[in-house]
């Protein structure tokens, strides 16, 4: 039997408001490629930086080796032999690869100078052996989102760390990338290094791990080996029920074409970009991180417009300039980052609501304080927003309950076209449930919609049309049955275009 | 990340908790300042029998009613999470220039309309420069604070307007009537009261608040961002104008270096009032509330014939305090959250 | 982007040239080598704070106390020599050292530690540390004739021709150049400021960098703030006031990106020499020294814009690159 590293036991993690972790345990044995599974928001994150030693857990015990360990800080994790990944690039734009590397422990000559030929020589090393061609001396911020991700990895190569945590290391990264990171994983594994595998992507984790551990809500649900286990298990302890019944198909008319968009382009974003949408059509885009879907939304609804092209809304030519513009033409946008664009999230429910009209509820720029709670009672009640009171601030609220106040805030507008970016990304399996049915309904009733999703079970289980974006162009479209999850994958990833000649 | 990622089940109330209530009430900033602005008075009514003399009371507003009158569209710059270094040289500026129209023989009323004219260009250009180049406030008003004080060397030297034209005396000088109401007084207390119905009656105020918490989540909600930040500097430029009639009015002279230092005093009277520096926070009542604490508290030590430098080292002192206090009590209050949480 | 970086020191080097030939056409005397000495000395100070202040900056941060501190550690050693004329020059020194390194501690303790924001501790400790001046000389000057001839031979003691001052700030600049470039706490400050969350990950303590930046910055001020009262002869209420914005300037015309991250040692040296030269020229030419701090004021505005402009068209012609 294999010996245990690394064991959590009884963890906790509380912030103010919120109980990140509860109780959780954990165990990583020696060797083993282990996946740690679970939704977004499960507490996985939170359990990485305990293991880095960027959180202190407020509870429990963490043992390393059999003896009690207490990080002050992300150095103590390191010494330890534990180096991660992150899931966020964490990068210093302006400095060069080399740098970035041995940023957190630099080699010192015996005078206690850097010694830069020796982090040099060790850095050209690794690359090597990653099969990176770049030159060391590359700064950072001219790296592609993969030769980012490769310079992470060779970061924890580098600190000859014992256990290895990777992040959702594969969600940036093509095929044939994805493919030699798994070939590196091996390498690492046959060298008797201990990885944490993060990933959400059921056939990677069946691939490569041979253990795994559950985790649902903050607390630990499960764990054993995968050799004794499937997919549909794994799913249902992950989600706490099975999923058959999460996308209700049903069939909606096509209404009259309201948006045309004709060779849109943004230097260096995205090129090329035609399509329409019709009333009562959900129309999903789909692509990988990067690959511009955002860049085009923000576009059309005038955030960042276009360099070229035209948009032309209801057969008439649009030039819009801002989100006001966006409103005045009856578009709705949801952006991706519910934090930081979706929701101010510093502000009450009911502050949120009326912010996009709020101009326009009472007269000369005077709020009428009944017509806002009322707006805000209505629409609160529509999306069931479970809350203590319209007032409380939108932080203190659960993912899905936010992306509830963002949808109310943008249906209050009255839009004809709503455009929905990751409309369920980091959300509680119910409420995921709870906005599909919003989305139908809203189709029902003739409003036309875009969604935008990296979830290809998501984008062939509501769309009736899907376009297909790869770095920056439109790679094909599909109408609802005429395309399978992997001809859509293909053109995502762009598996012709991988063997051409670069 | 994970920290709003919760779900239902793992969210409390502390709400319901009595003593909690009684605690979060304590803890507003708002009742604070009422605490110190009580201790203040008696303090001073005690240090001097004249203090609490309605006529005389009335009289030391003079000293601070120009700073308010700043203070309070600082407020407006500070919760939509900028800053304005740049106020205290509008002043002077606007100062000069009202000084040399006043050379040329200009009557009262074209002085009046030269200060305010001259501030709301000033503060135009520094709102134009911030959102139109996308430039942080403070690197802007820092080169504008050296930029319009060094104007009003290059023009002034060490020189000094000092004639000013008959009635010019009074909108800085003079009393409502017969009463002994100073105008400044009864001015400030008009524009206090608008300044907080805008902040807390309208749609302008709610967008300011939402720029303060999240200029990208303003945007991306249809808060016309540039246009309201721009009107927020313009209309600082202007009150600066205003304050530097007032303020020239009430001393009749102009050299380059009038209203030296204002600008920290300003901001003091901002952050004492809880207008978090982070920005979409605070209230105008505060605001004022800290305007007359600050008043009375450097009333109180000219009585005591404390010199203006040694009272400038207690103001500093006061606006570090400002930010540490509320900065503990958050700290003190998640304390106690998170040791009711463990309880549950 | 490094790239970038060294043609933004080549265009410097440029606008020196070109300003310096244009001065010195409107007046020959300007590029006698005593006015060019005279250039170099008045700069000496104005480099070393700069370079105190471009630490602060880098961080993402801004000291606007760098002159009070100049003022109330020059406050100090004047008075201490004033009082004690037979105190050896070496412990005068280190007592405005001392001076202005617990001042900068201050500084680094309510921003690193307290975590106030910087723009708001240092326009606090301004008052506090300009009251103080007031308290410890009851408003008094300290004049030439009350100080030491020791004292004042501080920043003039010539050295092989050159005086001491210049001597102190080449000692500056490349303490600073090794400091920033070849230690592993100088990437850490480039780091903080280019990306405080990755720093955070990879073990970099913002506090303690914060507070360390404050520190230096105080330090090297408070020895500014000694020379400069040496070498005017003077130590008053008002010591090198307004010193602060000439800091900032100096570092935004150096390419000091004012939101941290970027920037480098020789943008800074040069940016300073820029304004000493425009300062000489306007008495060389004879334009008022009133005017100062109005063309100050315009090159700080003009350098910000137009590294605004440049950021943003190198971002554009990096997109432009690209291949879709």
């Amino acid at each position: 039997m294999a010996k245990t590293v690394l064991e959590l036991k009884g963890v906790s993690q509380y912030f103010p408001g919120i109980k990140a972790l509860d109780h959780v345990d954990f165990r990583l044995e020696e060797g083993q490629i282990h996946a740690l599974i679970g939704e977004n928001g499960a507490g996985k994150s939170t359990l990485v930086k305990i293991l880095t030693g960027i959180y202190r857990p407020t509870a429990g015990e963490f043992l390393l080796d059999g003896k009690a360990v207490h990080f002050h800080g992300p150095t103590d994790s390191q010494h330890a032999g534990i180096a991660a990944i992150h899931q966020e690039a964490v990068m210093f734009p302006d400095l060069s690869i080399t740098e970035n590397i041995w940023m957190a422990h630099q080699a010192r000559t015996k005078l206690g100078f850097l010694d830069h030929p020796a982090m040099r020589k060790k850095t050209q090393a690794i690359l090597d052996q990653l099969g990176m061609k770049e030159d060391p001396k590359t700064l950072v911020r001219d790296l592609s989102v993969a030769g980012r991700h490769m310079v992470e990895i060779a970061k924890a190569l580098s600190m000859e760390a014992r256990v290895v945590i990777m992040d959702e290391p594969t969600s940036a990264l093509s095929l044939r990338e994805v493919e030699e990171l798994f070939e590196i994983i091996h390498q690492l594994k046959a060298a008797g290094k201990t990885i944490i595998f993060i990933s959400h992507k059921f056939e990677e984790v069946f691939g490569i791990a041979d253990s795994y551990t559950v985790l649902r809500d903050g607390k630990f649900i499960g764990s054993g080996l995968l050799a004794e286990t499937d997919t549909a298990s794994l799913v249902k302890m992950m989600v706490g029920r099975s999923i058959d019944q999460l996308f209700p198909k049903e069939h909606i008319e096509k209404g009259a074409t309201i948006l045309e968009v004709k060779g849109l382009g943004k230097t260096g974003i995205f090129k090329d970009i035609s399509f329409n949408l019709h009333k009562g059509e959900i129309l999903g885009f789909f692509g990988l991180v990067g690959s511009g879907r955002s860049d085009i939304m923000n576009a059309i609804v005038g955030i960042a417009p276009p360099d070229e092209g035209e948009i032309q809304i209801n057969g008439k030519v649009s030039h819009l300039h801002s989100i006001q513009d966006a409103i005045r033409h009856k578009i709705g946008y949801v952006p991706e980052d519910r934090q930081n664009q979706g929701a101010v999230i510093k502000m009450s429910i009911r502050e949120n609501i009326t912010l996009p009209q709020i101009d326009k509820i009472g007269r000369l720029g005077v709020i009428d304080r009944k017509k806002e709670q009322a707006m805000t009672g209505d629409f609160g009640k529509r999306f069931e927003i479970r809350a203590a009171s319209y007032e409380q601030k939108v932080l203190s609220l659960s993912g899905g309950n936010q992306q509830k106040v963002v949808l109310a805030k943008w249906l209050a507008t009255e839009p004809e076209i709503l455009i929905l970016d990751e409309p369920t990304k980091g959300i509680d399996i119910a409420t995921k449930w709870a906005v599909y049915q919003y989305i139908f309904k809203m189709a029902k009733q003739g409003m036309a919609i875009i969604l935008v999703s990296s979830e290809l079970p998501e984008v062939l289980g509501m769309a009736d049309r899907v376009m297909v974006m790869h770095e920056g162009r439109l790679a094909g479209g599909f109408d609802r049955g005429q395309a399978d999850s992997e001809t859509i994958m293909h053109a995502a990833i762009g598996r012709h275009a991988d063997r051409s000649p670069s | 990340m994970e920290k709003t990622n919760i779900n239902e089940n793992r969210r409390f109330d502390l709400g319901r908790d009595f003593r909690y209530r009684i605690f979060s009430v304590l803890m507003k900033w708002e009742t604070v300042l009422i605490l110190i602005l009580t201790a203040v008075v008696i303090t001073n009514s005690f240090l001097s029998p004249y203090f609490l003399d309605p006529v005389n009371l009335l009289d030391t507003t003079f000293n601070f009613s120009e700073k308010a009158i700043i203070a309070l569209l600082m407020a407006f710059v500070i919760i939509a999470g900028d800053i304005d270094i740049s106020v205290a040289s509008i002043v002077a500026l606007s100062s000069v220039f009202m000084g040399m129209a006043s050379a040329a023989g200009a009557d009262a009323p074209t002085l009046v309309v030269i200060g305010l004219l001259s501030g709301l260009a000033m503060g135009s250009l520094n709102g134009y420069l911030i959102t139109k180049f996308k430039i942080p406030s403070i690197a802007v008003t820092l080169g504008t604070m050296s930029l319009f004080r060094g104007i009003a060397y290059a023009i002034l030297g060490d020189q000094a307007y000092t004639k000013y034209p008959e009635g010019f005396d009074f909108f800085g000088q003079g009393y409502i009537g017969d009463s002994p109401i100073p105008f400044e007084l009864v001015l400030m207390a008009v524009l206090a009261l608008g300044a907080g119905y805008i902040l807390h009656r309208t749609s302008f105020g709610r967008q300011t608040y939402a720029i303060g918490c999240n200029l990208q989540a303003a945007r991306f909600s249809g808060v016309p961002v540039d246009r309201i930040r721009f009107q927020i500097f313009a209309v600082t430029g202007l009150f600066c104008g205003l304050a530097s009639v007032l303020l020239t009015s009430r001393i009749l002279s102009t050299r380059p270096n009038i209203g030296t230092g204002l600008e920290f005093e300003v901001i003091t009277i901002v952050i004492l009032g809880g207008i978090a520096i982070t920005g979409g926070e605070g209230t105008m009542i505060g605001v004022i509330l800290s305007t007359f604490v600050l008043g009375f508290l450097k009333f109180g030590m000219s009585l005591l014939n404390v010199p203006g430098r040694v009272m400038n080292i207690l103001t500093g002192a006061l606006l570090i305090f400002a930010i540490l206090v509320p900065m503990a009590l958050k700290g003190l209050r998640n304390s106690v959250e998170m040791k009711a949480q463990k309880k549950l | 982007m490094k790239d970038f970086l060294k043609k933004r020191e080549v265009t410097l080097v440029g606008l020196i040239a070109l300003l310096f030939l244009a001065v010195s056409l409107r007046s020959p005397a300007f590029a006698s080598l005593g006015n060019l000495t005279d250039i170099l000395n008045d700069t000496a100070l104005l480099i070393m704070v700069g370079l105190a202040q471009y630490l602060v900056i880098l961080t993402g941060g801004i000291d606007l106390s760098v002159a009070s501190i100049m003022g109330l550690s020059g406050m100090c050693a004047a008075l201490v020599n004033k009082l004690d004329p037979t105190m050896p020059i070496p412990l005068v020194v280190l007592i405005a050292l001392g001076a202005g390194l617990a001042m900068g501690a201050f500084n680094g303790t309510l921003v690193g530690l307290a975590g106030i924001s910087s723009i708001i501790a240092t326009l606090g400790t301004i008052s506090i540390y300009r009251g103080a001046i007031f308290l410890m000389s009851g408003g008094e000057w300290i004049s030439a004739h009350e100080m030491t001839e020791g004292f004042r031979m501080i920043p003039d003691a010539k050295f092989l021709g050159v005086s001491a001052i210049i001597w102190y700030m080449v000692l500056v600049v490349l303490l600073f150049a090794w400091f920033m470039n070849l230690t592993r706490t100088g990437r850490e400050i480039y780091a903080l400021g280019g990306n405080k969350t990755a720093a955070k990950y990879v073990g970099i303590k913002d506090k303690k960098v914060n507070f360390l930046v404050f520190s230096l910055s105080g330090l090297v001020s408070g020895f500014a703030g000694l020379l400069y009262v040496a070498r005017y002869a003077a130590a008053q209420n008002d010591t090198a006031s307004g010193f602060e914005l000439a800091t900032v300037a100096a570092c935004v015309i150096g390419g000091v990106s004012i939101a941290g991250g970027s920037g480098t040692v020789m943008g800074v040296v040069l940016g300073a020499i820029f304004l000493g030269i425009i300062n000489n020229a306007l008495t060389v030419i004879n334009l008022s020294p009133f005017f100062q701090m109005a063309i100050q004021g315009f090159v700080i505005l003009a350098a910000i814009v137009a590294n605004t402009i440049m950021a943003q068209r190198s971002e554009r012609l990096a997109l432009a690159r690209r291949v879709l």
